[in-house]
């Protein structure tokens, strides 16, 4: 009972906070347009209409279509999931791996936190892109492809973050107070740091999450993304340019799109920033 | 030094910790020795950096990884300096425990408090969640904290200061250790609240029969609660005797002069407290002889070669060295480490 009126509560408070307000609502909206478009888009995205190409917005095309009459809304719609898709598995590999091995550089110090942590340094040296560009030269251009380049960005990422996160927390008296109850090394990671560092990895898988999502359409704009016919929002600006001067809505919706993703997750990574502050919300 | 037959719940022998520095290999404990039987209790006292903290650390095995132990401290009659951490882990809140100076810290914010009680129970006795909480419940009765039973679900920001010691106090008793290190456990407190905890820690590990190592630089808090007193300074012991002769005697040149250091009632308004000159040497500046040697006014050069031995005190029969016939052994004898104590002794 007491933790659903405390649920209820922190929802309010989460609410009234502007940017994460802001940023939330966006993010939902692409949450729900990614699982709509999942059953349901107004045009099938396959479909060419060439006698209908390079139209203006109507009622029958919210947004017009492209220079094979393609429903520009459709595939926005259906391309909301690509980006969502390569957002959540890039973030999931950073977590995955990358927690678990900030918290072991963390928690053994000496050699173990030195390899580990040159480790990524050295991995962090690659940017997304260009590792991308690498596996792209080894394995063919794809989706599979350009989200293992992704998430293997996001590892070091979210190793570093990790263990000056956790490091922090060793250095406080709870921890020397749990070694001094008898907990081993691992219990009181488990128990006690990875709960202290839970807010700054929220808020930076938020922002991680926008970085995929830019990374993606960057990688689909050269080509070495997802590949046709799937819609991307990426290759959707790389087929625009050559209308620029015919068409140049057709490089504005998708634009539009990838920037308002990116916007509602840097808000909501604010927000969450601001509510999970434990200093801030002592103050009830 | 020990005519006890029985074997001391906790021996500390020659134990030296040396710290790696970027100043190189410091010695940071010069050989600290002493005893303890269930129900002693005894009284570290001195100044920040002299030591005490380490010393109950090293009982702990809490010692950062680039400090080095050797000597012996033996548990019971086990050995614990060449334990792996996970033995240690096994004895760590069940045979020993230790209450830090910082309540406000050394509860976990995320976690209610009942949790916090009952997590050496369920690691150390196996207890299951609904048993620890109930144990939990008990425990914090104990501590006489008020309205237990509500307190139970409450998280540490929604304790005051004194009552969060209370809690950490319950969780160092939660499976009836040994020994009961308490590292100044009263700093961070009121001055009020100070006398309630530590009488609290008195009556409790009289009750359950432990021993306990009380570390503090407040000579007043001392008196009242400890058997015995060790004073430290500079990595090393320097003055050692039970409680009331060390007050009345004061063999030390460093002793006299942290009791001379103190206020006290009926000082004239605008009266200097008197000072220790000098200041305490820095751990690298360290001299090879007696670490208080550049801030004493009898100091002599064999002083600053070699660091002098403890010599005993005989018994002077002035004060009355204990109301407990027993005492163990080092417990009732006098020891200081200085060698112009007599000289010092005739002065008087």
């Amino acid at each position: 009972m007491s933790t659903l009126k405390s649920f209820k509560h922190s929802a309010q408070r989460a609410f009234k906070h502007r940017s994460f307000g802001v940023g939330a609502a966006i993010v939902m909206l692409l949450v729900v347009s990614a699982t709509v478009s999942l059953f349901w888009s107004p045009y099938p995205v396959g479909d060419i209409d060439i006698p209908n190409k390079l139209a203006a917005a109507s009622a029958q095309h919210w947004f017009g279509t492209d220079s094979l009459g393609r429903d520009i809304a459709s595939l926005l719609l259906v391309g909301s999931q690509n980006s969502l898709l390569v957002g959540f598995i890039a973030v999931g590999i950073g977590l995955g791996l990358g927690v678990p091995l900030g918290l072991l550089a963390s928690a053994q110090r000496g050699w173990v936190e030195e390899v580990v942590m040159r480790a990524a340094d050295f991995t962090f040296a690659f940017p997304a892109l260009l590792s991308a560009i690498l596996l792209t030269a080894i394995y063919g251009p794809g989706l599979v492809v350009s989200i293992t380049a992704i998430g293997i960005f996001n590892i070091p990422v979210f190793a570093r973050i990790t263990r000056g996160a956790a490091n922090a927390v060793w250095s406080r008296d709870f921890t020397l107070a749990a070694r001094a109850a008898g907990k081993t090394k691992w219990d009181i990671t488990w128990e006690h740091v990875l709960p202290n560092v839970a807010s700054v990895l929220i808020v930076q898988a938020t922002v991680q999450f926008a970085i995929a999502i830019l990374a993606e359409a960057a990688l689909s704009y050269l080509g070495l993304g997802t590949q046709p016919p799937n819609p991307s929002w990426g290759r959707m600006l790389n087929e625009a340019q050559s209308q620029m001067f015919q068409a140049p809505m057709l490089a504005v919706y998708p634009g539009i799109a990838i920037a308002l993703a990116v916007l509602g997750l840097n808000l909501m990574g604010d927000g969450l920033r601001d509510l999970l502050d434990p200093r801030l919300s002592r103050m009830r | 030094m020990t005519t006890s037959s029985t074997t001391p719940l906790l021996s500390v022998r020659n134990l030296r910790v040396a710290l790696q520095t970027s100043h190189g290999q410091l010695e940071a404990l010069r050989g600290v020795d002493f005893e303890m039987q269930r129900g002693d209790t005894l009284g570290l006292i001195g100044e920040s950096g002299c030591g005490k903290s380490l010393t109950a650390l090293a009982i702990m095995g809490l010692l950062p990884d680039r400090a080095t132990v050797s000597g012996s401290i033996e548990l019971n009659g086990t050995e614990l300096t060449p334990m792996s951490d996970e033995a240690l882990c096994t004895l760590r809140g069940a045979r020993m425990a230790m209450i830090f100076q910082e309540p406000m810290t050394a509860l976990n914010p995320l976690h209610p408090i009942w949790k916090q009680i009952a997590e050496p129970l369920q690691l150390h006795q196996g207890m299951d969640l609904a048993t620890a909480k109930a144990r939990a419940l008990e425990l914090l009765d104990r501590v006489q904290l008020p309205r237990a039973r509500e307190r139970l679900d409450n998280y540490p920001h929604q304790l005051s200061g004194g009552q969060r010691q209370r809690v950490m106090i319950s969780i160092a008793l939660a499976c009836q250790p040994d020994i009961l290190i308490a590292d100044e456990p009263t700093t961070a407190l009121d001055v009020t609240v100070q006398k309630e905890v530590l009488a609290l820690i008195r009556q409790l590990v009289a009750e359950d029969g432990m021993g306990l190592l009380l570390i503090s630089h407040d000579l007043g808090l001392m008196r009242d609660q400890v058997e015995s007193v060790m004073v430290m300074y500079g990595g090393a012991v320097v003055e050692s005797a039970p409680t009331q002769e060390l007050f009345g005697m004061r063999a030390h040149p460093y002793t006299q002069g942290l009791f001379a250091a103190r206020p006290k009632l009926g000082l004239k308004r605008g009266t200097r407290l008197q000072t220790i000159a000098g200041n305490v040497p820095e751990i690298f500046n360290w001299p090879l002889g007696c670490a208080f040697a550049e801030r004493c006014a009898y100091v002599q050069d064999s002083c600053r070669q070699t660091l002098p031995e403890l010599e005993r005190v005989p018994n002077t029969g002035r004060v009355k060295v204990s109301q407990r016939a027993d005492l163990s052994a080092p417990f009732a004898e006098h020891w200081v480490r200085c060698p112009e104590w007599e000289k010092l002794e005739a002065l008087k």
